[in-house]
């Protein structure tokens, strides 16, 4: 009987993409007028919900107004960014500073918005790189990223950041284990257990929300995946998946898939942090940045050399593995706290741990079953609250709506499910276009979710748009999740590929939204505050132009290098209006070029290679005038 | 000559007050809306300043001006300001006096006071207002021959794509009420006066 099971599974996964195509063709047309008024927002009028969307392989943040869809914003993070420079800019290029050098890009998965009480509370948005294991922070009133830093000692940052019920700590785990310390030794010696994971606590400032890397704990080399944290009761806990708990370093596709049950790590973080104020930890030296954007100034790199590490053994109690089917990705918290539902990828049921029972499981050592790395495996009945039986194929991520219910992404069956939290009843179904990975509901990972809109965030698109070639877009759908049944509302594209996204209501954010930057405040150390100020200083072959931007013109008016010259054009935007922006480039100049605010200064670098004269020019289109908005720069032998 | 009754003391005293909080209200407001500003942008005149409604609507709507050529709008320009609180100050002492001294020739003399002012306000701003409006400079990138970009001095008028409303603000509204008032007050007198 398992085998047959087994058979028809690999059947299932091989035609996966084929049979979700087909299906798409004979039920997309959904929608009609009902639908339609739901998502039309008229012209003049403003979305409800804010959607932050991690851009995956574009390493961005793209903002959607929803329920329209329509993009508002893509905001640049841990990719370099031609569209206004950043990452090129004097300004901003310090911000992707890490330990491997300058890094132009990374792959952002897991928004989360900063919370209080459980409850999102607009302030900051997080966001992980998974590839140079970093995690930013993005501002929520001027929708800028202000920091970035890098978690040492870790290799594929994808379980993170989790952020704990009071933004105490983001978690971030490794999905790829790694020799900890990183040094030389054979790929092979995976197996044996010589490759790590680490758990990171990264502490955030409550005031300044400056990130540093408070402790990393050193864990078996599993493959440790996605993390939510605990509220309410189990406020002092986050839960992190894991697969390839069989230690794999090849072919993890068929090797990593073996073991029937993965595990769900349960990591008390009040613990460790208590563990490392008894100074159980050890200094360890571990060079990582923290950049980050000071108020009204360029961007500073700041190099940090050791961490605190800690191993389980140094602070018992404050990790459990829970036994969870099999290669399990999700691991999502109901509002409560009480149920903790792991995502079971490759599993044929939905588990769904109690955290009332965990809490008394671990007092009795007979629920033991053994020590993995100094870490108590707990009997799976122990902490098992409920199964949702035959969920779908491919059971992924969970999020609640706050009413006592679930949806579950399922990739294989291509499908969201709603289910009864303490029933596990699958109670509706909806088709997802194509492969959904993650879903989200406004405040479905916090203590108070919005029983409103559900996303499915899709890997395959194919006949969803019109074709664009052999690369189209992801795709996106908006369901209504307002009454007994899922209806889906509106399909649209997507910037990149996101991962993951947090839905923030408007009334949160639109009011503090920043109009300006206060020019009377810019402390960049080349800004020209009025036309008096602006002015050119030669220093050696560096040429310094402290350079005023307003309708319609730029002073000083010429410019005057010499050959082998670099010349620094240090443009301040005088304009204190809303939305007059300009933006400056010069003929020739080897960087993108620079979007500028009103009351900002970014800076342009441009090698004087050949004699000549160069125009330069504002790129943003300020007014009624921008088309004369050139002037010269010229270069003499 | 006639004493003040007691009442219209205490209105002449209530005048006085309203009269000093001119300087802590705008007089007048000036708003102007376009296409591309529905937010509106807008000053106000005060009794010894000018400001924007928001805190850099006056260089904003400077730097719209410079494009027909209109002269920028400076406080330190306009030397009507250094004097203005001067001569409100010298309106709310004749009401204190008249509070002390209550002579019906001295209401007589405040409305005739106020009226002078008024006019001349009046006249003041309506020659700023064309001053503004005609006096352009010729090198201005956008020249539309005929056109003129006045003001109104009270009510709403269309220049080119900015729709420029006028109106009386707080301070405005007090100083009307203040003339109508003194009328009153010179009204219930001469009532007593002939009953």
């Amino acid at each position: 009987m398992k085998k047959k099971v087994l058979g028809s599974w690999f059947l299932v996964l091989g035609l996966a993409g084929g049979l979700s195509c087909g299906k798409g063709l004979s039920q997309g047309n959904v929608l009609d007028k009902e639908a339609a008024q739901k998502v039309y927002v008229a012209p003049g009028q403003k979305d409800a919900f804010y959607w932050f969307m991690s851009g995956g392989f574009s390493g961005q943040v793209a903002v959607y107004g929803i329920p329209s869809g329509r993009l508002l914003k893509e905001i640049p993070v841990f990719s370099q960014f031609p569209q206004n420079g950043y990452g090129y800019s004097d300004e901003t290029k310090n911000m992707l500073m890490t330990s491997h050098g300058f890094i132009a890009w990374d792959d952002s998965h897991h928004p989360e918005v900063s919370l209080t009480k459980g409850v999102q509370d607009g302030r900051w948005l997080f966001i992980n790189g998974n590839n140079t294991p970093r995690i930013a922070r993005i501002d929520l009133s001027t929708f800028e990223t202000v920091e970035i830093i890098e978690t040492p000692n870790s290799a594929g940052n994808h379980a993170s950041p989790a952020i704990t019920e009071n933004s105490e700590y983001l978690m971030a785990a490794t999905r790829f284990s790694l020799p900890v310390p990183q040094r030389d030794i054979p790929v092979e010696s995976a197996a044996d257990g010589k490759f790590n994971g680490t758990i990171s606590m990264v502490k955030v400032d409550p005031a300044s929300g400056r990130m540093r890397v408070a402790v990393q704990v050193v864990v078996p080399g599993f493959n440790y995946d996605i993390s939510h944290c605990g509220k309410g009761p189990s406020k002092d806990w986050c839960f992190f998946t894991m697969y390839n708990t069989e230690q794999s370093y090849q072919m993890g596709e068929i090797e990593a898939s073996k073991n029937d049950k993965d595990y769900l790590l349960a990591f008390n973080w009040a613990k460790a942090e208590q563990c490392v104020n008894d100074g159980k930890t050890k200094v360890v030296s571990a060079i990582h940045y923290d950049n980050y954007l000071p108020e009204s100034k360029p961007a500073v790199a700041e190099k940090r050399t050791e961490v605190k590490m800690m191993s389980p053994k140094d602070c018992a109690g404050m990790m459990y593995y829970l036994p969870t089917p099999k290669s399990p990705h999700g691991s999502d918290v109901d509002p409560s706290g009480e149920y903790i539902v792991g995502g079971g990828k490759l599993a044929t049921v939905l588990p769904v741990h109690s955290f009332k029972k965990l809490a008394q499981a671990i007092q009795d050592k007979s629920n033991v079953l053994q020590e993995v790395g100094g870490i108590p495996v707990l009997k799976y009945e122990s902490t098992l609250a409920g199964e949702v039986q035959k969920p779908c194929l491919g059971p992924l991520h969970t999020e609640f709506d706050g009413d006592g219910y679930a949806y579950t992404s399922c990739f294989i069956s291509s499908e969201v499910i709603k289910w009864k939290l303490g029933e596990w009843e699958v109670v509706d179904r909806v088709p997802a276009y194509y492969s959904i990975g993650h879903l989200s509901i406004a405040g479905g990972d916090s203590a108070k979710p919005f029983k409103k809109y559900l996303i499915a965030l899709n890997k395959i698109t194919k006949d969803r748009y019109l074709p664009t070639g052999p690369e189209v877009s992801q795709s996106a759908q908006l369901y209504d999740i307002s009454g007994s049944k899922m209806k889906l509302l509106l399909d649209f594209p997507t910037v990149g590929e996101p991962h993951y996204a947090q839905g923030v209501p408007a009334s949160l954010l639109m009011e503090k939204s920043v109009k300006i930057y206060r020019l009377d405040k810019n402390e960049h150390p080349y800004v020209a505050k009025n036309e008096s100020e602006a002015r050119v200083v030669r220093d050696g072959n560096q040429v310094h132009v402290n350079m005023t931007a307003i309708r319609s013109h730029f002073k000083p008016d010429i410019v005057e290098a010499k050959v082998g010259d670099t010349v620094y054009f240090h443009v301040t935007n005088l304009e204190q209006d809303y939305d007059i922006d300009h933006g400056f480039a010069v003929e020739g100049m080897s960087m993108p070029n620079v979007l500028l605010m009103p009351g900002e200064t970014k800076t342009v670098r441009y090698e004087a290679r050949a004699a000549g004269v160069y125009p330069f020019y504002c790129t943003d289109f300020c007014s009624a005038l921008h088309q004369e908005m050139q002037q010269y720069l010229r270069v003499t032998p | 000559m006639q004493i003040l009754l007691q009442r219209n003391r205490y209105l002449v005293f209530a005048i006085a007050l309203a009269l000093i909080a001119l300087y802590f209200v705008p007089l007048w407001t000036i708003r102007l809306v376009a296409p591309q500003y529905p937010e509106g942008m807008g000053m106000y005149l005060w009794a010894g300043r000018i400001t924007g409604h928001g805190l850099f609507d006056l260089q904003n709507i400077n730097l719209l001006n410079h494009y027909v050529g209109m002269a920028p709008i400076i406080e330190e320009s306009i030397p009507e300001f250094a004097y203005m609180p001067y001569v409100l100050g010298y309106m709310i002492a004749g009401a204190l006096v008249t509070c002390v001294y209550p002579r019906k020739f001295m209401v007589y003399l405040g409305l005739l006071n106020l009226t002078a002012v008024g006019l001349a306000g009046f006249y003041d701003f309506w020659r700023w207002e064309y001053n503004y409006g005609h006096h352009l400079n010729p090198d201005a990138p956008i020249s539309i021959p005929g056109m003129v970009y006045q003001p109104p001095l009270i009510g709403s008028k269309q220049l080119l794509n900015i729709t420029a409303s006028s109106w009386p603000h707080i301070g405005g509204i007090i100083l009307f009420a203040v003339g109508i008032l003194l009328v009153y007050v010179l009204v219930t007198e001469y009532v007593r006066k002939i009953a």
